[in-house]
């Protein structure tokens, strides 16, 4: 949440708190701070050049209504104007056609097209009971061919041998054919990696397509590809009527501001989103969440409603630069912490805001707010000593807090912990990538998440 | 000193037609931008200054290190009194340079027999078709070479480093298990017992968010250590040109790791410009040991600063 985006608005609320309306000069700063932001998420230059001008625009012509600052007003137009150039809405893939309706991949090495044709096949088969074939007109990257053969063997879907002394759209039209005879209804096309750049290739897929006749035409991006993006999704565009985009490695902590460049240049619907390299690792694309994570701000705009609801300013702004210094961060803060929280709806309500990626690691730390009151009466039953000084908490202090409490020696000890742990932790938040670096550290502890 | 922005880069023409021609036509656009800036002729002034950022922050620059550029632009401008657009050109490339020449320090392996050599990288960067150029590259030196198919839970990871290795003719040590720690193990072994000169490791590909897949590698790396007690004498991490500012995350997270000592900078032959490589030259500098420009076995380069400025600044006669 205190990543650099975060602080940015939080720091454009501030300056724009008090003022009754956005104007040219009053949100001049604030536009500068989110291209910032952009850019360091790998949002292409023309995208955002064009994206602030259009927010500007949409701000000022924006009524500022009721409880609302400006400044949060700005927010809201950052957000839903990202959130509307991302697509609004989740777009499924078009199977209507005389089948097997054709499934054609294309994307630069190494993005995850093969990965993807797996996994679109698993997903199609479970999920719209469709009988689906694969086939690999890869004959240029080494053993490609067998990658794919050994995915569609691990997820039991037909497969279309190829070798590499064949034409890729020999391979193809052979593919087809035999969809045909054995009544498949979905046939997925693997290609190589190709670069835009690259005459002689570009044109073989294009006349891979021109044969085919797909009814989607995916385009596959690595989620931390940089400027380039909008090179290379122009060249692809410009090669292939393609019909949507599917967005890999999301399991990682690029921003993704890709998609955006992507989405802009191609104005095709990202489908997909690749969240992890196993073959469930496919999830429909949420372009609202997808505008959180670019800019990096979880529901900032959720967040600071309800903390202005519930949170004393003064209060929250003292724990915020203890928090960033990660010094003199003690009991009293820890409880004003848990207060806090408990007023935002509890450490639940709060995970729900994170960033999609950021709550998706945190699932399974599941909080008990229970818990969050007990902890409360133990630090009730502390001397204000105590409280500013818990490495002096020892044996018999723990008993009378206990005893106090109404809780075990043991309830005690659990709460010292936790609130080292979160010592520690909020030293990390205070150090560069801190979040992520958390949040990794949490992903550490959970058994059995990514393979 | 600068004269490599008039005439084309580099001496060995042969070897220039093929990749430095590509890379030129991947980069004519940034090129061109910066021609018909500078051709514009006119003063030094804020607009000036903003296309120069425009050319950095497309090219993946990232907005620290073009701060720093043209913060070193402007005091040249300033120390040198220069008035012309056009010497503008100069102090930019100047500064690139400076920043990125401390990164161009070749891979020496003779100290040590086995040299053993580690790559690991986010997935689908470049590690397992490095290792195959990489293989070439130590033969065509007079070294013998091993390989150690070390990614094993990729798809057929184990057949494309294989075919790499029947390429170049030289033996890969793969295993059905599943452990990549035990396949290097004895991939170090071997070359011990047969007096091998490099030993290359691949891995599988693994985001930097997967903490457990981090903990395997770190694992990987001290059981090599096992096998000989000063190896892995280089860890190698990929990046791919076409990734954006991540790639400065990938080289904190993998230093943190395994304490990389080289990068290789792959897919340099398409449009994008791995203009990140300053990035993280102001943020993290490690070595830039190779650059890749290509998918065969030739498309191998030593990381040259000035080419590599030169071509990031699209710079031609
Ligand atoms: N154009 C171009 N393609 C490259 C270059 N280096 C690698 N590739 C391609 O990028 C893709 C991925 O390369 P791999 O070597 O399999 O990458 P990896 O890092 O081993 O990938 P994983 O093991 O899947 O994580 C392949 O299609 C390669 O042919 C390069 O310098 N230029
Ligand atoms: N973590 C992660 N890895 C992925 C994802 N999609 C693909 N990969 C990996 O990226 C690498 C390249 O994928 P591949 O499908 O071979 O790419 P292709 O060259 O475009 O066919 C492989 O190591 C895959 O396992 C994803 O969504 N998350
Ligand atoms: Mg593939
Ligand atoms: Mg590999």
């Amino acid at each position: 949440m205190l990543d650099n985006l975060t602080q940015r608005l939080s720091g454009i609320v501030k300056n724009l708190r008090g003022q009754a309306r956005l104007t040219e000069d009053n949100i001049q700063d604030s536009l500068r701070e989110v291209r910032l932001a952009l850019l360091e998420a790998d949002v292409a230059l023309s995208v955002v050049k064009e994206f602030t001008a259009q927010v500007k625009q949409a701000a000022l012509g924006e009524e500022v209504i009721g409880s609302l600052s400006p400044g949060q007003a700005l927010i809201g137009v950052v957000n839903r104007e990202l959130t509307k150039l991302m697509g609004e809405h989740n777009d499924a893939l078009n199977l209507a056609a005389v089948p097997p309706a054709v499934i054609l991949m294309a994307g630069l090495q190494g993005a995850g097209k093969t990965t993807t044709s797996g996994k679109l096949a698993k997903l199609l088969r479970e999920q719209n009971k469709k009988k689906v074939l694969l086939v690999s007109c890869d004959v240029y990257r080494p053993a490609a061919i067998e990658q794919l053969r050994t995915l569609a063997q691990q997820i039991e879907v037909d497969f279309f041998p190829s070798d590499i002394t064949q034409k890729p759209q020999d391979i193809a039209l052979a593919a087809l054919d035999f969809a045909r005879k054995h009544h498949h209804e979905v046939l997925i096309v693997d290609t190589a990696g190709r670069l835009a750049v690259d005459a002689a290739m570009m044109e073989e897929i294009k006349q891979l397509h021109a044969a085919l006749k797909p009814i989607e035409t995916l385009f596959v991006v690595d989620a931390m590809t940089g400027q380039d993006a909008v090179n290379t999704a122009k060249a692809f565009g410009d090669t292939l009527p393609l019909t949507g985009v599917i967005l890999t490695k999301l399991d990682g902590d690029a921003r993704g501001g890709a998609a955006l460049s992507v989405r802009h240049v191609t104005g095709k619907p990202i489908k997909f989103v690749g969240v992890s390299e196993k073959m469930n690792g496919l999830e429909a694309f949420h372009p609202d969440r997808m505008a959180q994570r670019v800019l990096g701000m979880g529901d900032v705009l959720s967040l600071i409603e309800e903390a202005q609801r519930g949170v004393d300013h003064v209060e929250a702004e003292k724990l915020a630069k203890k928090m960033q210094s990660g010094k003199g961060f003690d009991l009293n803060d820890f409880k004003m912490q848990i207060v806090q929280m408990k007023k935002m709806g509890g450490m639940t309500a709060l995970m729900d805001k994170l960033p999609a990626q950021l709550s998706q690691a945190a699932a399974g730390a599941k909080v008990d707010d229970r818990q969050i009151n007990r902890t409360e009466g133990i630090i009730n039953s502390m001397t204000a000593f105590e409280r500013s000084h818990p490495e002096q908490i020892k044996a018999s202090r723990k008993r009378r807090i206990a005893a106090g409490a109404g809780v075990q020696v043991m309830h005690v000890n659990q709460l010292l912990n936790q609130f080292e742990q979160t010592q520690k932790m909020m030293k990390m938040f205070s150090s560069k990538g801190g979040m992520a670096k958390m949040m990794r550290g949490m992903k550490g502890m959970m058994p059995g998440m990514g393979r | 000193m600068f004269g490599f922005l008039k005439k084309a880069p580099p001496t060995d023409t042969s070897e220039n037609t093929g990749w430095l021609a590509r890379l030129k036509t991947g980069l004519a656009r940034t090129g061109s931008q910066l021609s018909e800036l500078l051709n514009r002729g006119g003063r030094i002034d804020d607009e000036l200054y903003e296309k120069l950022e425009t050319i950095l922050i497309t090219s993946d620059v990232g907005m620290d290190a073009t701060r720093l550029l043209l913060a070193d632009v402007r005091r040249q401008v300033k120390e040198q009194k220069l008035t012309e657009v056009v010497q503008i050109k100069e102090a930019l490339a100047h500064a690139l340079l400076k920043l990125l020449q401390p990164l161009a320090q070749p891979l020496l392996t003779d100290a040590r027999k086995p040299f053993v050599i580690m790559l690991c990288g986010v997935n689908g960067a470049g590690k397992t078709t490095s290792i195959g150029k990489l293989a070439k590259h130590f033969q065509s030196q007079g070294k013998s070479v091993l390989l150690a198919a070390g990614d094993t839970f990729r798809a057929a990871a184990r057949e494309q480093l294989m075919e790499w290795g029947a390429r170049n003719n030289v033996t890969v040590i793969a295993q059905q298990s599943g452990d990549a720690a035990a396949v290097i193990f004895d991939a170090v072994h071997a070359a011990l017992a047969r007096n091998i000169d490099v030993v290359l490791a691949d891995t599988a590909g693994r985001l930097t968010t997967q903490a457990h897949l981090m903990e395997e590698i770190k694992k990987v790396k001290r059981v090599i250590a096992k096998a000989l007690p000063d190896a892995p004498h280089e860890v190698l991490l990929v990046l791919d040109a076409n990734t954006g500012q991540n790639a400065l995350s990938q080289v904190k997270a993998f230093d943190e790791a395994l304490n990389v000592t080289g990068l290789v900078l792959t897919k340099l032959d398409g449009t994008a410009k791995g203009g990140v490589i300053a990035a993280i030259a102001k943020a993290h500098p490690i070595p830039v040991r190779f650059i890749g420009v290509g998918e065969g076995l030739d498309d191998l380069r030593p990381f040259v600063a000035k080419d590599f400025v030169a071509a990031l600044l699209g710079v031609e006669e």
